[in-house]
């Protein structure tokens, strides 16, 4: 069994000016060897996952390797077909699923989508709107924005919420390059400021890496951890993504200050933070990988995983199975 | 008041309307046309049965629609068979069975024509009281889960990702929806109930910039669809249940014309995934 409990909640003390409210450090969410069959085989299997107070947690891996299986599992849309998901009581979840879009059918004003799980009032939804910058759409209805200004209005929807955990399943879809950025770095200040844990779904750890402080990297199992220069650094990460994202990630380093926006304009971002770094080290890898047996892909739409390694649990391989199937009824 | 026949049949048939307005609105968001017809093809069966057991009709129908659309559900979540499949599959059998078990009844005269397209001239203060009173029972529930069922409606993975519990208002609206087609029953028939439900609700979507708007709408066209179909059914002398749901579809037909001031408006429905 895959053990990776290293990252001990107690042991993650960000650096955060925010941190005013002490629900002591119980995790959020946890996820012990939680598993999902579908149609005869595992999409998923020995999944540990702890989410603490205040932590942004980013788990990366190629279509099928279950990130929106096990967000689905955190939240409790799906139980576990084996192991177990547990959530803190009373846990107030701000939730933005993968692939989202509001049909046209519904007659549904933006302002009236933000008020679609709870009450609030027309400071809170103007408030969460305008951090986000969609302040001028309140009035619109939301079938008709484009995917970009969708994107931000379901992130503002989600924290309007106030909530202790802000799930995010790959939130730049539809959103280009240099608002990819921006929203990352959004997220980051919002975290800050709500004092939120953050569990976010991105198959592009470059672009994450100075907004998160744990990266998962997933294929089936949970292939490597750590912090996400760690785990770029790793065999495992660079057998799944290819040299190439390693070297992509180095010149987003070198490049983190600023986005070049498409009208020539350029954006400053935040400073590389601290908590990128402060778990120090590469977490201990709590299983082998027979490195070389990898083949290296990077290919969008390439079979998303062919390499064969033995996870000792189940010595399952799952070449390029879609996410989708998480969520047949 | 209610001694003439004809002002029982507008009360009545506005009661039904109030209600299926904005049940019907959740069958257009969510695609249930089909269920609707399934549910309306089981009501004979009910009937059958009813008449079978000597019971209550409404009560019959009630019971037997609740059943069909439980076994969907639980078929459904089983899954390997289509949705859409087993919808005819339940719609059909449930039809055939019914008219198998009233040939059965050769002593009972039953006039089947009165529970396929409606009877609503013949509707008794019962009847009008059964409309109202569980017409108001079914809103007020309806309006307890609104929320909630509304924000699955959008989106099932939020509403129960954030705490709501999705599985539960839907089987509260299967049974609203089975209460209702008891309810339709009479007015429009078997046939027809479908229209009752999804006409006014559509032709709303043309005005209502958000859902509440739209049940309110959908309820008021509906009702003016009953006014309209009734006295037209009295001028021209035509079948008062069809009357009624060709009126709904005129307004609806008027409901997309182009009204080139009104720009703000939302799109109409069938304009969606244009963009997708």
């Amino acid at each position: 069994m895959m053990k990776f409990g290293s990252h001990s909640p107690s042991r993650t003390p960000h650096p955060l000016p925010t941190q005013t409210f002490g629900e002591g450090d119980a995790p959020l969410v946890s996820l012990r060897g939680a598993g999902v069959y579908r149609s005869g085989r595992w999409l998923l299997r020995g999944m540990d996952l702890d989410v603490a107070p205040r932590e942004i947690v980013t788990l990366i891996g190629p279509n099928g390797a279950g990130k929106s299986t096990t967000v689905k599992m955190a939240l409790g849309i799906l139980a576990p077909d084996e192991g177990s998901a547990e959530r803190k009581a009373s846990l107030r979840v701000g939730y933005v699923p993968q692939k989202f879009a509001i049909d046209r059918t519904l007659p549904l004003t933006v302002e009236r989508f933000m008020r679609l799980t709870q009450r609030l009032t027309g400071d809170e939804i103007a408030e969460a709107l305008a951090r986000t910058g969609v302040s001028h759409l309140s009035r619109t209805q939301a079938g008709n924005l484009s995917g970009g200004e969708f994107q931000r209005v379901a992130l503002a929807r989600a924290i309007a919420r106030k909530p202790d955990l802000l799930v995010l399943d790959e939130p730049v879809q539809g959103v280009d390059l240099g608002g990819e950025v921006a929203l990352y770095e959004l997220i980051q200040a919002i975290r800050t400021e709500i004092g939120c844990a953050v569990l976010l779904v991105s198959h592009d750890l470059h672009l994450v890496m100075a907004a998160t402080d744990r990266v998962l990297c997933l294929n089936g199992h949970v292939c490597c951890h750590g912090a996400p220069r760690a785990v770029a650094a790793m065999p495992e990460y660079r057998s799944l993504f290819g040299a190439r994202a390693a070297e992509a990630l180095a010149v987003y380093e070198h490049d983190h200050d600023h986005v070049h926006l498409p009208d020539g304009q350029i954006a400053y971002g935040n400073e590389e933070q601290a908590p990128a770094a402060a778990h120090g080290g590469v977490d201990a890898c709590g299983h082998d990988h027979r490195r070389g047996v990898h083949t290296l892909s990077h290919e969008p739409g390439a079979p998303a995983h062919a390499h064969a390694h033995g996870t000792g649990a189940t010595g399952e391989t799952r070449v390029g199975a879609r996410e989708e199937t998480g969520h047949a009824r | 008041m209610l001694d003439d026949f004809f002002t029982r049949a507008l009360v009545a048939g506005i009661g039904v309307a109030l209600v299926a307005g904005p049940l019907g609105c959740f069958v257009v968001w969510r695609r249930l046309a089909y269920f609707g017809d399934t549910l309306s093809h089981a009501a004979l069966l009910g009937v059958a049965l009813a008449f079978l057991f000597e019971a209550n009709v409404t009560i019959a129908v009630f019971a037997v629609s609740l059943l069909v659309a439980l076994s969907l559900l639980a078929l459904r979540r089983s899954g390997s068979i289509a949705s859409d499949t087993l919808l005819g599959l339940l719609s059909h059998s449930a039809l055939a069975i019914g008219l198998v078990a009233l040939s059965f009844m050769a002593s009972v005269r039953i006039d089947l024509m009165g529970y396929l397209f409606g009877d609503i001239l013949a509707v008794s203060r019962l009847d009008i009281l059964q409309i109202w009173l569980g017409g108001a029972a079914v809103l007020a529930v309806l309006a307890l889960i609104w929320r909630p069922f509304f924000a699955a409606t959008v989106s099932e993975e939020i509403a129960s990702g954030e705490g709501l519990s999705p599985r539960r208002t839907e089987l509260v609206f299967i049974v609203l929806m089975a209460g209702v087609v008891a309810m339709a029953l009479k007015i429009v028939g078997a046939l027809l109930v479908t229209a009752l439900l999804l006409i006014p609700a559509a032709t709303a979507r043309r005005f209502a910039p958000n859902p509440e708007m739209m049940a309110v709408l959908a309820a008021l066209i509906g009702a003016l669809a009953v006014i309209l179909g009734l006295y037209g059914s009295l001028s021209f002398d035509t079948p008062s249940g069809p009357s009624i749901v060709v009126a709904a579809l005129i307004l609806f037909i008027g409901s997309q014309l182009k009204f080139p001031a009104n720009r703000n408006a939302p799109p109409p429905a069938d304009m969606k995934d244009a963009s997708r």
